[in-house]
């Protein structure tokens, strides 16, 4: 077998997506205990969206579609939301990195961080729209603004994946 | 013969488009869960069996994560009391002094309003029995604001039932399932709760946006409120009881009246879930049809009333921005009592109804 055809298999979907889903439902339940220090709560970020970052940017696959629809599901559920709202965020995020991946590809990491920071505004942005249309009300924006920062806060774990997988097939470079 | 090896082995399949394919099929499932999502509703049909199963699963296991945080918390109130001792005393000891005057008052206002209520026949609200719990996991982002309580269907809770801290009202039950009730907080988006300000009667409908400090909207008269006026539950949609605290009366930057939560000067780690149901729940409407009014006239004869038939089971109001509800079971009956209007909306059934006074005799006729 020729080293292209070792560089050309398809990655593992059980490393490179079910395992970072995994991983955001254990960082999403941790979160949700209820701690409260010195009068302020611990912030609530949406840690589905480093992987709707990085399977974007790795390669364009149909398996992400499916698991941030579940990993979205998970959150309403868990999160006591409207059913619905976060799959419809997350995969806006990930559509709007799908669309411009190849401007994405081989920059550096504070490119890759500004290119995350617009994905997770783009997120809360369709969040903030569809539940002023769901609940006939505006949410605060602070906030919106608050977890838009905490989530913001979490590109280096999105680094970490997309730096073991990116060279992991080399035809989606 | 492998896939590889026949007629389609130089068919690339464009991941491209297929990942793009497939992200809008899931925004259209997506889309459809969402219109079809009605979760602030208080209808218990309305929390699915999806939401129901993630609840049962994950109270237990948020349990678990919760049980070092509480330790650490005991811990380090523990070490705080230990060396705040001395000036904790103090202040406990002056706030002893002046909550006896409170006391005192109290005493006399209890005593006075239970001879009004004597007097006038007055139904009060009955005994409320609740339920302790403890808030095992809780969402504060700015689109669901809610909580996950240790106890559920088998201790009687319901969907519609207020849930309170020890400082003020929280929210109210949007989902039960054995073991786990989900919350629906003041501060969430789709709360809408009706209330009152204490000092003018004002009613308004405190609106959840996900920030700390909830709208007063719909406030209306001259000179409604007042910065630090208390916010009480008004009653209004039979949901919850009247009089509950709320907090008290703010002024935003933006000119729009606010509540500051009462509850939220403390962590929430207790709850108590109010197993409340308003007159219109408890009423039974065939025992009251089956006395018979009042004479119209004195030492007439009662009037007939036809019996309306029994409701098997108490109904909920499903929303309280329906208007309905409240009462509305006793409303509909054709009854002297059903038009006891906002008493007996916001009055108990558990009390049996105070005697109907004797109609009043005429005077005698002064002898010659």
């Amino acid at each position: 077998m020729s080293l292209f055809h070792q560089a050309a298999r398809p990655l593992n979907p059980l490393s490179w997506i079910a395992l970072p889903a995994l991983l955001c439902v254990l960082a999403t339940i941790l979160l949700g205990v209820p701690l409260r220090l010195w009068g302020l709560s611990l912030p609530e970020p949406v840690f589905a969206l480093v992987p709707a970052f990085a399977w974007a940017v790795i390669r364009p696959s149909v398996l992400p579609a499916l698991f941030l629809l579940l990993l979205g599901l998970f959150m309403d559920i868990f999160w006591g939301g409207p059913l619905g709202l976060w799959p419809l965020g997350l995969l806006a995020a990930y559509s709007l990195v799908l669309a411009n991946r190849a401007g994405m590809i081989g920059q550096s990491g504070v490119v890759l961080w500004a290119w995350y920071a617009a994905a997770a505004l783009t997120a809360e942005t369709a969040c903030l729209l569809l539940s002023m249309l769901d609940a006939h009300a505006a949410p605060n924006l602070v906030a919106v603004l608050w977890q838009y920062l905490a989530t913001a806060a979490l590109y280096p774990f999105a680094h970490i994946l997309i730096q073991r997988y990116e060279d992991a097939d080399v035809r989606f470079r | 013969m492998s896939l590889r090896e026949g007629p389609f082995q130089d068919l690339k399949v464009p991941l491209g488009w297929a990942a793009a394919i497939a992200a809008a099929v899931a925004v259209v499932a997506a889309l459809a869960l969402l219109l079809s999502d009605r979760r602030e509703t208080m209808q218990a049909q309305a929390y699915g069996a999806a939401r129901k199963t993630v609840d049962a699963i994950g109270g237990p296991v948020s349990g678990v994560l919760a049980a070092p945080v509480r330790w650490t918390g005991a811990a380090v109130d523990s070490v705080g009391g230990y060396f705040f001792a001395v000036s904790e005393n103090r202040r406990l000891k002056q706030q002893i002094v002046d909550l006896q005057a409170w006391r005192d008052q109290a005493i006399a206002l209890r005593n006075v309003n239970a001879r009004y209520e004597a007097l006038l026949g007055l139904r009060v609200q009955p005994e409320v029995p609740m339920v302790a719990a403890r808030v095992i996991a809780e969402a504060r982002g700015p689109f669901s604001n809610t909580r996950l309580a240790d106890t559920g269907s088998e201790h009687g809770v319901e969907v519609g039932n207020p849930v309170l801290s020890e400082r003020g009202l929280i929210g109210r039950v949007v989902g039960v399932t054995q073991g786990a009730s989900r919350v629906l907080l003041l501060t969430d988006i789709a709360s809408r709760t009706p209330v009152l300000i204490d000092r003018t009667g004002a009613r308004a409908i405190l609106t959840g946006d996900g920030g700390p400090t909830p709208r007063l909207e719909y406030l209306r008269g001259q000179d409604p409120a007042r910065p630090g006026d208390r916010v009480l539950t008004s009653g209004d949609g039979g949901v919850f009881p009247r009089g509950l605290p709320v907090g008290v009366a703010v002024k935003a930057v933006d000119g729009t009246w606010r509540a500051k939560l009462d509850s939220d000067a403390a962590p929430i780690d207790f709850v108590r879930v109010l197993l409340f149901k308003d007159f219109g729940q408890v009423v039974d409407t065939a025992k009251l049809s089956a006395s018979a009014p009042p004479p119209v006239t004195p030492g007439g004869t009662p009037v007939a009333v036809p019996t309306p038939p029994a409701p098997s089971t108490a109904t909920r109001s499903p929303s309280p921005a329906s208007g309905g509800g409240v009462g509305s079971g006793a409303a509909a009956t054709p009854h002297p009592l059903a038009g006891e209007g906002d008493h007996a909306k916001h009055g108990g059934g558990g009390k049996p109804p105070a005697p109907t006074p004797p109609p009043p005799t005429p005077a005698p006729a002064p002898t010659p």
